[in-house]
């Protein structure tokens, strides 16, 4: 898939004829618009790619995508995109999730989608609430929320995504809130490029059932004091000064400010996204304040695939059929006259 | 290696049914092979049952702990492992009070004296030794010191610990029993040599052993007699032993070659089903894709997954799995895309009788979904015609785009049987629906006139981007719908789809008889005792008894009601409660149909059927 792609795309040849129907003012209007905005940057021929939902309201974003797409069954996108990669790997598959489909119906699926590695992305779309079925809590929703489910507050503890995917071996781990389309259309992008599963976690706000959830990170007006966007090879400094930065104090990170107590830029932990030791990535993901956005974990490592097809190639070379007939007609067979 | 006896002129027998019993761990299963496979090479036909614990190491001498092997072996058609025994070799206490009901009175019994402790009789839970309180009288028990003679006989063998030694006992049991039944111990010696290539020493003890039991047998005086079995007349060909789940997997494969598509499985393991996995990921160099996934439900979507993007796939699981795979197989239902499940049935409910046979889960394949959601099923019947119904059931799926699932089961799934090799240019054509240009106005849900399968556009194809999903779709675009006719109209073309593969299925067809006072009616797994029962009454006499068994259920052959309109009675016999006998109900009017059923985790005997039929026309 990774040839070169003559014919130029703009965002208009990804969107299909499909009226979208979410709810005015949701974030997934923003993850749609993103994605058909990456996909003409990401050469790839619209005809190789393949977008796998399960349900809930993230699910139906395969059909406004002009591409090849499946609306599946609740929590087993990982599954189908599996199956459709491992059938042919020259294409480009994406898993379109929610948090409920991918970690309480679907957990077994992802971790183990994590586990293995095919070269697969995965959009999750977290907003800490069951949408489609009006409201109730989800494995991200936090302890005390009142939800249709839990009028007196969710006795619960979430999950947070981040922690459970690297738990799980993620070699791809993406933050970012939903009101940020550039970012996110840019890690998008990465995560296309990325050999291996690459999960990205978009802080999705729902308008309707859990309005605001996110806004204490990610409202424009905070948002440069709470949020560190990390990248790859930099420090790791935010604040609307870019004066606050992560050191790392014994076994915590700590938030220090540059230019007090003789910190400077030099003192900051530079993130290295690459590491295949996923304790700093973790500590990252778990950091309260402040929120943690951008590509946090992105390791190469071998891929299914790439095992699979060492391995068939090398079966290959030394097997002695190359027909059924060969297998069929070979050992212990026998004569009647 | 022994070929040929002195001074010794076997009897001819026509048939004879031989069990090998032990402790799990004591080589039964390879035992018994070794002897069918033998005796498959010689010409005989050959049909085979293993029965085994599904605990993989019992306590030893325990009775639950107990693996069994039998083998029917004739000079005539055989089409079933054989009720009861004319030898049953037992390898300790439990193995001989667990089967010694199997017996014929006046049969022979090969014990292992040795085994008969105190202690391994006590583990059997005998109050006396058997061989010494008369309770065998009516058999004609041989008693030998198998475990002193094997010791005695490696002696000499450098390098055996006593594990290896006491555990070739078996073989001393083997050559007894090839010299008893005619037979050569040249495949078996050729078996240890392939087998044991890099340890010379196993493969000289096994030889000796072997052939220690075989001179055992013909000098011993216990031994009145040896019998001999001619080959049977079979058509002509080459031939192999094969068992039933290797047959599927090999069905699968010939189809994938057939119709120039890769084949995909994802599986996960289940009793009985998972030797099909173990056999297809063995077959990486026909470009096999086999995929174990974390679960049921994982097995079956990836295989959506696989099918969606173009391979010929397939699932394979067990009842339980099929229950999980319930709501998946419903969408590729309402995808319509190609997929085969192969649900080798055991007994149920729930956990139910893993390592036994059932026939309970054909009410689930049909209808174990939500919603209106048909899809064909079909069930192969003998060990070796799971190849020729994989084969059928992946064209089934790739020229009707719909699931289809093939029933088989514990029984012929483990058993196995002479099969005269196909190569796949023998083979039918399969066709396929890939469209692989974007014509005007072009639809993902556009369809076949004559079988309304909609085409395969594939992933990769230029132009034919399209969305599919669980939710109704739109009769024309394949867009999401919920307009209440469409809904109906989508309900009810679904339903034809499959009537219609009616029109591309073999007629019923009925052996014996075409008419008269009987119709036994059978499905799946139970050909072979249903076929011989009536064939043994058909010989006696009965002319008036006819046979038809089915390996299409849904649908059902056009003719069907024709065919039962000639009998007077109906019979279905089943292993089951009674689920086929209702499919009849459900879609015949006018017959009265009877039920001969039997759930105790076993196949059909012969006695009970035959006594059940004559009892009908008598």
């Amino acid at each position: 898939m990774e040839t070169t792609v003559e014919k130029k795309y703009t965002f208009k040849d990804f969107a299909s004829d499909q009226e979208v129907r979410w709810c005015p003012g949701c974030d997934d209007y923003v993850i749609l618009r993103s994605m058909q905005k990456a996909l003409p940057e990401m050469g790839v021929k619209k005809e190789d790619v393949v977008f796998i939902s399960g349900i809930g309201c993230s699910s139906r974003f395969p059909y406004y995508m002009n591409t090849y797409g499946m609306h599946s069954i609740h929590g087993r996108a990982p599954g189908i995109a599996s199956g459709v990669k491992l059938a042919n790997p020259d294409l480009s598959v994406w898993i379109i999730t929610g948090d409920g489909d991918s970690m309480a119906i679907g957990g077994n699926h992802f971790i183990h989608v994590l586990r293995r590695n095919i070269d697969l992305n995965i959009i999750l779309f977290n907003n800490e609430i069951y949408g489609l079925t009006k409201g109730q809590f989800s494995p991200t929703s936090l302890v005390g929320q009142k939800t249709k489910s839990s009028p007196y507050g969710n006795t619960q503890p979430p999950f947070s995504p981040g922690e459970l995917a690297i738990g799980a071996q993620a070699r791809f781990f993406a933050r970012i809130g939903g009101n940020t389309p550039k970012d996110m259309t840019k890690i998008f992008i990465e995560a296309e490029k990325f050999k291996g599963t690459s999960l990205i976690e978009v802080l999705q706000n729902c308008v309707i059932f859990n309005d605001g959830c996110f806004t204490q990170f990610t409202d424009k007006k905070v948002k440069a004091d709470k949020q560190l966007y990390v990248e790859h090879g930099k420090p790791m400094i935010f604040g609307q000064n870019n004066d606050k930065g992560l050191v790392l104090n014994g076994l915590k990170l700590e938030v220090v400010t540059i230019g007090e107590n003789g910190i400077t830029e030099d003192d900051i932990l530079v993130h290295d996204a690459k590491e295949q030791d996923p304790t700093l990535h973790q500590m990252l993901v778990r950091l309260e304040y402040p929120l943690v956005t951008g590509i946090i974990r992105s390791f190469d490592d071998v891929t299914l695939e790439e095992r699979e097809n060492a391995l068939t190639a090398e079966v290959k070379a030394n097997s002695k059929f190359s027909k059924t007939d060969d297998l069929f007609f070979s050992g212990e067979t026998y004569e009647v006259k | 290696m022994i070929t040929a006896k002195k001074n010794h002129q076997p009897e001819v027998l026509e048939a004879v049914v031989i069990r090998f019993v032990g402790d799990s761990g004591d080589g039964m299963q390879l035992t018994g092979t070794q002897f069918s496979d033998t005796s498959a090479m010689f010409g005989n036909d050959i049909a085979t049952f293993p029965n085994y614990p599904s605990e993989i190491r019992a306590p030893q001498g325990s009775l639950y702990g107990v693996s069994g092997f039998q083998v029917h072996i004739g000079s005539v058609e055989v089409s079933t492992p054989g009720d009861n025994v004319d030898l049953l070799v037992a390898m300790n206490p439990a193995g001989l009070k667990t089967n010694l009901h199997a017996v014929k009175p006046g049969h022979t019994i090969i014990v292992d004296t040795d085994a008969f402790t105190k202690k391994n009789l006590e583990k059997a839970q005998y109050e006396s030794n058997p061989l010494e309180d008369g309770s065998l009288e009516n058999y004609r028990v041989i008693e030998v010191a198998m475990t002193s003679l094997t010791k005695e006989a490696l002696k000499d063998v450098e390098g055996l610990d006593n594990k290896s030694i006491t555990r070739s006992k078996n073989m001393f049991a083997l050559g007894m029993v090839y010299w008893m039944y005619d037979r050569s111990t040249e495949h078996t010696i050729n078996f240890f040599n392939k087998k044991f290539k890099s340890k010379p020493q196993i493969i000289e003890a096994n030889t000796k052993v072997l052939n220690a039991g075989f001179y055992f047998a013909e000098t011993l005086e216990l031994i009145p007699n040896s019998y001999t079995i001619s080959p049977a007349k079979m058509k002509a060909g080459t031939y192999r032993i094969i068992m039933g789940n290797t047959a599927t997997a090999w069905g699968f494969l010939a189809a994938a070659e057939k119709s120039g598509l890769e084949l995909f499985l994802g599986s996960y393991p289940i009793t009985p089903a998972t030797d099909i996995l173990h056999e297809l990921v063995k077959h990486k160099h026909f470009g096999v894709k086999a995929f174990q996934a974390e679960d049921e439900i994982a097995g079956i979507t990836s295989a959506i997954g696989a099918s969606f993007a173009g391979d010929l796939a397939i699932t394979t699981t067990s009842g339980p799995g099929l229950a999980l795979k319930g709501e998946a197989l419903g969408l590729a239902m309402m995808l319509e895309l190609p997929l085969v499940v192969v649900n080798v049935q055991r007994g149920g409910p729930s956990t139910g009788l893993p390592t036994k046979t059932e026939q309970s889960d054909l009410l689930q394949a049909l209808y174990g979904r939500n919603g209106e959601s048909p899809v064909i099923v079909i069930a192969a019947s003998t060990p070796s015609n799971c190849f020729n119904f994989a084969y059928e059931a992946a064209k089934l799926t790739l020229e009707h785009m719909t699931p289809v699932i093939l029933l088989t089961d514990g029984y012929i799934a483990n058993g196995s049987a002479p099969w005269k090799i196909k190569s796949v240019s023998e083979m039918p054509e399969i066709k396929n629906n890939i469209v692989k240009e974007a014509s005007e106005n072009w639809h993902p849900y556009d369809r076949d006139e004559d079988t309304l399968a909609r085409n395969w556009a594939i992933p990769g194809t230029e132009g034919l981007e399209h969305r599919v999903g669980g939710l109704e779709k739109d009769r024309v675009t394949g867009n999401v719908s919920y307009v209440p006719d469409n809904h109906e109209y989508m309900t009810k073309i679904r339903a034809e789809k499959i009537k219609r593969v009616q029109n591309y299925i073999p007629d019923l067809e009925t052996e014996f008889a075409d008419s008269g006072d009987l119709l036994v009616i059978g499905w799946g797994g139970t050909y072979g005792s249903l076929h011989s029962a009536v064939k043994q009454l058909n010989e006696e006499g009965y002319k008036n008894i006819g046979f038809a068994h089915f390996n299409y259920i849904n649908p059902l052959p056009k003719n069907t009601s024709e065919v039962l309109g000639k009998f007077k009675k109906i019979i279905v016999c089943e292993l089951n409660n009674g689920q086929f006998a209702k499919v009849l109900r459900m879609n015949l009017e006018g017959f009265n149909v009877l039920q001969f059923n039997k759930v105790q985790g076993l196949p059909f005997g012969n006695n009970e059927l035959i006594q059940k039929f004559k009892q009908l026309v008598d």
